[in-house]
């Protein structure tokens, strides 16, 4: 039922209290997070730094723009309508054109204009947002997931979080979407996350509500096949969002798209701890490694810190899934 | 100990630590050790500060105020009084009734005058003087009310043998809801007069009676009245009657936490030369250790040097009475986030729940609490059927909630449960915001975890309900200011707490594996 504080500190598990005031308030300055908490902003960030995230449509600013939705959706098959700062996939919605021209859900289910344009009126007074307080939407080209992955994941986009310390990646996972988690890519919705060796990108262990699984529940398939194309380059891009953003304790949520390649969907100055279940794995003892840094390694290059990061966290052959 | 290894800012979190929990027992200390105040609750004796506050309107006359206080009576013995009144004469007489009169020769504009007293609580059941009976007045009716007095004393005498017993079958009669029509003919035509119908039918089947007046102590009360009640002889003995009312016994139980403040027939306050007065009482109750400490303490608390909130006016010590137990609803509340990690929605919201329960008893606050948000939630889901914009929605949720409480409270009062008015004592602002949390939580994440966070909030507040009325907490938070510097070096510790939290070692319970 329980395990003992003694052996999840010999385990190097990270605890709540200990990432509020070791890691988020030790690494990332206050003034910094609206960057972060605005998916808007992020987005400029990244385009300024030519990091590639999803196209956007349009920007739904102000109740006037709600009414005119239809002009901006014109000719426009498939999106995806996000608060710029909800939290946790709060008030996104997915939407594709059927053959009559009516807008679905991944599910089947139709969406009328009317209730489109409700679910844009409740994020712009700020119901999804942090806080409450009032925000804007965005309309994204919806994402081409890359073939090799689009088996693992039930009707939803799978999305790889990397946590970035000092702008070195020091853990992974993947997140796929199930029945349980309605398309969503939560964990404590039940999508199923699963651990990603830092070197190889190569599963680890996988987790569902905390519990070890083996398959995807939904497509069958044997989570130990999976493999991420270009792992490489995706891990320099989670490093350079460290410059980008200036916060040393970061979470980068990230896809694959088809056409693209990897992209930036957003960061989160206050990334969750579940990665270590995911893992199978505690994250202190890969911390306090980055925590010893020297200058000289805080100056080095995205590419050259990948390259440190795959040579230290790099997990055992027999570890893999 | 090897200091190289903390940083700047815990060492100085450290000291702040040390100097905040040595101020803090010092404090402590020096009251206990000088004042001889007790640290421990209970092996002490109850005394309760009373102060009156009269107010009129003066202008420019001369004033004369004569106000009633508190004589010998069984079960409270007073220790001392005072009054305070700027630039007015005072004087206490004694006798049967004895008063405090304030003159002066002129004054203009609002006056306020004070009168304060301690009072011990005794076991003495017998008063050293005893208050002689009234004399027995000669009262008479009209028709058709002459002959319904007539059949309802009779009735009553019948049944009865003494004076007692006789006044007890009378309140009974008034007291019964389903009352015969003889009775409700008096209580259509007297109305608002029936303490004097009482005492006069009383007299008519010559039993020496009198309203007399009382004090209910309740501690951190403020502004309160004085209730009336009756009292009646037999031969050189007096009994304290309560006038029928709902949901009380009639006689005055001896141990009852009820101070007769006017004893004989006579008006409790008498302004002459001014207008609009009115007098409003206060009291908190202290321990206090030694009988001689108590004088004592009093003439120091008076004193100019004496900066303690015990220096301030009653009315204000009894607000401060309850503000000084918000501190530990916030250290429970701390406890519970960081130590243990339950979730509660809205931070302190748990805290101001349960200062409502202190006021309205845990049972009633609890269904109270429960009623409104639950019908909260059930508004705000067709709410958000409309398609409002977010500020305007919670305004409407407020309104809904003020209106469920009018409801509630006038359901319960129909229903003959006074306890059920205090709901309005609810928060309704937060209550408001913690509806519409729970119901944007109830649509993103599931019924399951509005249980979990409500059930969480609840659960915090009842902790904290328990915590805040514990008379030991009581006791030490309002007797010792000091505890409130403990207080804060226990949260800032739990602020530099990085371990893991109660509920983490369920949650990663894996890794044990």
């Amino acid at each position: 039922m329980f395990v003992t504080p003694w052996k999840l500190n010999q385990r190097g598990i990270l605890g709540m209290n200990r990432r509020n005031i070791e890691y988020i308030s030790r690494y990332n300055q206050r003034r910094l997070f609206p960057l972060v908490d605005n998916k808007f902003k992020t987005k400029v960030l990244a385009e300024e730094a030519k990091i590639n995230t999803p196209k956007l449509i349009g920007l739904v600013e102000s109740q006037y723009d709600v009414t005119h939705l239809t002009d901006i959706l014109k000719g426009i098959n498939g999106f995806a309508i996000k608060p710029a700062k909800g939290s946790g996939g709060k008030g996104i919605m997915v939407l594709k054109r059927n053959v009559e021209g009516e807008f679905i859900k991944s599910s089947g289910a139709v969406v009328s204009l009317g209730e489109l344009q409700r679910h844009v009126t409740n994020t712009l007074a700020g119901l999804h947002s942090l806080g409450g307080n009032p925000d804007v939407a965005l309309i994204e080209e919806l994402i081409e997931v890359d073939s090799f992955l689009s088996d693992f994941s039930f009707e939803g986009v799978p999305d790889i979080r990397v946590i970035v310390c000092r702008g070195y990646p020091v853990m992974a996972m993947i997140r796929l979407a199930t029945r349980a988690s309605d398309g969503k890519a939560n964990l404590h919705q039940g999508a199923v996350g699963v651990g990603l060796d830092i070197a190889t990108g190569r599963p680890l262990n996988a987790v569902q509500f905390g519990e070890p699984v083996t398959h995807h529940p939904d497509t069958g398939r044997d989570l130990s096949t999976l493999a991420i194309p270009g792992w490489h380059t995706l891990l320099v891009l989670a490093a350079r969002c460290y410059e980008i953003s200036g916060l040393g304790y970061l979470g980068t949520d990230m896809v694959l798209d088809s056409k693209h390649g990897p992209m930036l969907l957003e960061l989160n100055a206050r990334p969750g701890l579940a990665i270590q279940l995911a893992n199978g794995e505690g994250l202190l003892h890969r911390l306090r490694k980055i925590d010893a840094l020297k200058k000289r390694e805080l100056s080095l290059s995205a590419e050259e810190r990948v390259a440190l990061s795959q040579q230290w966290f790099a997990s055992k052959k027999e570890n893999l899934l | 100990m090897n200091f190289k290894k903390y940083t700047d800012a815990q060492i100085s979190l450290f000291i702040l630590v040390v100097v905040l929990l040595v101020i803090g027992i010092g404090l402590t200390m020096h009251r206990h050790l000088v004042y001889e105040v007790p640290l421990f609750y209970g092996e002490t004796q109850t005394v309760w500060s009373v102060e009156a506050k009269v107010e009129f309107t003066a202008h420019g006359d001369p004033v004369k105020v004569s106000l009633s206080r508190p004589g010998e009576q069984p079960g409270f013995t007073v220790l001392n009084e005072a009054g305070a009144s700027p630039g007015y004469g005072l004087n206490f007489t004694e006798g049967a009734s004895p008063k405090a009169e304030w003159t002066v020769r002129t004054a203009s504009g609002r006056q306020e005058l004070f009168y304060r007293s301690d009072i011990l609580v005794t076991n003495q059941s017998h008063a050293r003087q005893d208050i002689p009976a009234p004399e027995i007045k000669a009262v008479s009716w009209q028709e058709p009310y002459a002959s319904a007095i007539n059949e309802v004393l009779s009735r009553a005498y019948i049944t009865s043998a003494d004076n007692y017993s006789l006044t007890k079958e009378l309140l009974k009669q008034f007291k019964n809801t389903e009352s015969e029509q003889h009775v409700e003919l008096l209580r259509t035509q007297f109305n608002d007069q029936i303490p004097e119908l009482i005492v006069d039918m009383l007299h008519k089947a010559n039993v020496p009676a009198s309203i007399v007046y009382g004090l209910e102590l309740r501690d951190g009360r403020r502004r309160q009245a004085l209730i009336p009640l009756l009292s009646v002889w037999q031969d050189e003995q007096n009994q304290i009657f309560h006038f029928p009312e709902e949901s009380k016994s009639v006689l005055v139980e001896k141990n009852a936490p009820i101070m007769l403040w006017q004893q004989t027939e006579s008006p409790v306050l008498d302004v002459l030369g001014a207008t609009n007065s009115s007098v409003r009482f206060s009291m908190i109750r202290r321990e206090e250790s030694t009988f001689a400490s108590v004088a004592q303490n009093l003439s120091d608390q008076y004193s100019f040097f004496n900066f303690s909130i015990h220096s301030l006016p009653i009315e204000e010590q009894a607000l401060f009475k309850t503000i000084l137990i918000i501190p530990i609803g916030a250290l429970v509340v701390c406890i519970l986030r960081v130590l243990i990690g339950l979730k509660t929605s809205g931070t302190f919201m748990p805290v101001l729940i349960a200062l409502a329960f202190v006021q309205t008893s845990l049972v009633i606050g609890l269904i109270g609490f429960l009623l409104v948000v639950a019908t909260g939630l059930v508004l705000r889901s067709y709410l958000s059927r409309l398609n409002l914009l977010l500020v305007p929605r919670i305004t409407a949720v407020i309104i809904t909630v003020i209106a469920i409480i009018g409801i509630f409270s006038v359901l319960s009062y129909k229903l003959g449960l006074t306890e059920g008015l205090r709901i309005t004592f609810f928060p309704m602002i937060i209550l408001s915001w913690t509806i519409e949390r729970m119901s944007i939580l109830w649509e993103e994440e599931g019924s399951k975890e509005v249980f979990k966070q409500g059930g969480g909030s609840l659960f915090t507040a009842v902790l904290a309900y328990w915590v805040m009325t514990d008379p030991w907490v009581r006791h030490l938070t309002f007797n010792f200011l000091g505890i409130q510097f403990v207080v804060l070096a226990l949260v800032l510790m739990i602020g530099s707490y990085t371990g893991y939290r109660l509920l983490e070692l369920k949650r990663f319970k894996e890794f044990g594996r």
